[in-house]
């Protein structure tokens, strides 16, 4: 999957992977792609409700040995 | 329009000091306009050094310890550094964040902090022990905030 800025959130705990997401989608542009590594397994649920309510675009979900990826969306403006 | 959530954090104890940080930097990241109101042993979040923020293992029976230990053994000189110093290790070794970059982190997303001026002239606190950035007030300048908040929690 392609994506315009990689973040590195694993081994952090919550709320941590969810404010680095934050910031990182501060750092795209509208409608590029973050993708972005945590291995907190509660950032699956924690991930899914962020981009719920924010509008933001969960485009695909990875799980692999206790690593979860996220491809996130950034919201059109 | 942004949801609004309001707090009033009232411990000052290492372990009661995440909720309020980590609900708040939360709420900020999902575009929520946050403030929280620090009163009485909650002030004590507000002060620059955070350093000396303890937590009890006294009376707090649900507090895991690495092996059973009675109240009078609590009670002993040295245990509250102990627990203290055994919880930090914890957090650290859990990828869990310090107070500190939590409280950075809801300044940095623009977190609004009011200091209770009354419990700053109960305790003759200085306003110069606390960090840059806050306001002070008193209950109504709460409730300006509060009275129109999706979530309002005391913790």
């Amino acid at each position: 999957m392609e994506f315009d800025k990689e973040l590195d959130a694993r081994n952090l705990n919550c709320p941590l992977p969810i404010l680095r997401c934050k910031k990182g989608l501060s750092e795209i542009a509208a409608t590029q792609t973050l993708k972005i590594m945590a291995t907190d397994p509660g950032s699956v649920k924690d991930f899914q409700a962020f981009c719920k309510q924010t509008g933001h675009e969960l485009l695909q979900l990875d799980e692999a040995d206790g690593l979860f990826t996220f491809y996130i969306k950034k919201r059109a403006d | 329009m942004p949801k609004k959530l309001a707090l009033i954090a009232s411990k000052g104890t290492l372990d009661w000091a995440y909720p309020p940080f980590i609900l708040a930097s939360t709420a900020a990241a999902l575009d929520y306009e946050v403030q929280i109101f620090f009163t009485f042993y909650g002030l004590t979040l507000l002060k620059k050094d955070l350093s000396d923020l303890k937590v009890s293992p006294l009376g707090n029976p649900a507090m895991p310890m690495p092996v059973p230990m009675p109240n009078f053994v609590q009670m002993l000189p040295g245990m509250e550094s102990m627990a203290t110093m055994m919880m930090k290790q914890k957090i650290a070794s859990k990828g869990i964040a310090s107070i500190e970059d939590l409280r950075t982190a809801c300044l940095e997303s623009g977190v609004k902090m009011i200091a209770c001026q009354m419990t700053v002239d109960l305790f003759d606190f200085k306003t110069t022990d606390f960090i840059d950035g806050i306001e002070f007030g008193g209950a109504a300048t709460f409730f300006e905030f509060a009275g129109e908040s999706d979530v309002n929690l005391f913790i």
